[in-house]
């Protein structure tokens, strides 16, 4: 149930950002959530309703982007997709990689009124 | 609102106790009881479309502003990690913990890996010739803060209440009044989890992730993220390995394959079999 510290962090922050320009409320809210973030989006959508009743985030919109995973070998510098994040390089299988997408955890934009 | 349950309340139920002071303290003044509602309960509070959210992803780029409208409407371009503030925090504590040379391990398992059994072991043994502190965290009681003051050293037990793992800012507040002396070890016992914990940096300088031989050896698999965010893998329990059809090898191939950095301890906190190389780790990692 760590969606709840996540979903808690993200109204701090929007609220933040409202208050920051005396505005009134966050109209469209942009996220970016990885595949390979670690959230659960069953719980985000489950404790979402909860943390947002009573603050600026009561009528958002909310948009949130994906990204699959992508990671790029270390060893021969293949840049190839990954469903978990212990997939092997399918050209040297080489377990090193750099992993280039999928973890994101970020609040693109919002749109305040 | 209460971040544990998503209840009304402003308050929540993280508890500090110091261990030895008999003060007890609360983070939030008063606590509350979410026993009354259950999950269940709250359910028909929240008419909520899931189904609305992701329709409209479609309609993401549709939505592409550049510019400002007239009617006042801003458009912050934000592009900010949502746990920053735990980030935050944890670059503060591990320049803390740098500073005065204090080893500071968060330890990661699974409830009843033996954690607190290994730390006991670790400390009685070392605590003549090293100082030691200790964080506690679990849901509810002192029980293994109680069983850590038992052996003289400094211990504070954060309770999470319903919360699934330590934060950067719990470390913070229990560093207040812990108050660690230079060149000395830091042991924060996370909550027992597998799966939480592993997002939260509390600025520890080396992530220990403990598995027991009575857990299945595909554990790194189905846990990828506490085994690939863990610099060491300690397995524990090894004196129990002549009666389980566990496979070594196994678990450590498992794991390599998901973090190939890892390093590994094989010890019984029981037998003390193994423990010397652990030892060693720690005395190593505290010489200046």
């Amino acid at each position: 149930m760590h969606e709840l510290s996540v979903v808690t962090s993200i109204v701090k922050i929007v609220q933040q950002e409202v208050n920051k320009i005396n505005g009134k409320k966050a109209l469209e809210l942009y996220l970016e959530i990885g595949k390979l973030a670690g959230v659960e989006m069953d719980s985000f959508y489950f404790v979402w309703p909860q943390c947002i009743e009573g603050s600026v985030l009561s009528d958002t919109k909310l948009f949130i982007e994906e990204p699959v995973g992508k990671a790029r070998c270390a060893e021969c510098e293949t840049e190839f997709h990954i469903d978990k994040s212990f997939d092997s390089c399918p050209n040297c299988d080489s377990p090193f990689k750099e992993i280039i997408a999928g973890k994101e955890l970020k609040i693109k934009k919002i749109i305040i009124n | 609102m209460c971040t544990t349950c998503g209840c009304s309340s402003d308050e929540n139920e993280i508890r500090f106790t110091k261990i030895g002071d008999k003060q007890l303290h609360s983070h939030s003044g008063h606590y509350h009881y979410h026993d009354q509602h259950s999950h269940e309960d709250h359910h028909h509070e929240h008419h909520y479309d899931h189904d609305h959210d992701h329709d409209d992803h479609d309609h993401h780029h549709s939505n592409d502003h550049s510019h400002s409208h007239s009617h006042e409407i801003n458009i912050v371009q934000l592009e900010k990690d949502i746990l920053y503030k735990n980030q935050l925090r944890a670059e503060r504590n591990r320049g803390f913990f740098e500073a005065l040379n204090i080893f500071s391990v968060n330890l990661v398992s699974s409830p009843g890996s033996g954690k607190t059994s290994l730390l006991e072991r670790t400390i009685a043994d070392l605590k003549d010739k090293m100082a030691f502190s200790v964080i506690e965290g679990d849901q509810q009681t002192t029980n293994d803060a109680d069983r850590i003051h038992k052996l003289n050293v400094p211990v504070i037990q954060i309770n999470t209440g319903k919360g699934c793992h330590l934060d950067s800012e719990m470390i913070s507040r229990a560093v207040k009044e812990l108050k660690p002396v230079a060149d000395s070890i830091l042991m924060i016992e996370n909550v027992g989890n597998l799966v939480c914990p592993a997002m939260f940096d509390l600025g520890e300088l080396k992530r220990i992730v403990i598995i027991s031989v009575t857990e299945g050896e595909d554990k790194p698999l189905k846990y990828p993220d506490m085994f690939s965010g863990s610099q060491i893998c300690i397995i524990n329990k090894i004196d129990l390995l002549p009666y389980l059809k566990f496979d070594l090898q196994k678990l450590k191939e498992y794991a390599k394959k998901v973090n190939p950095h890892l390093t590994f301890f094989e010890v019984s906190a029981t037998s003390g079999e193994g423990l010397q190389a652990w030892y060693d780790y720690l005395a190593n990692s505290i010489k200046q």
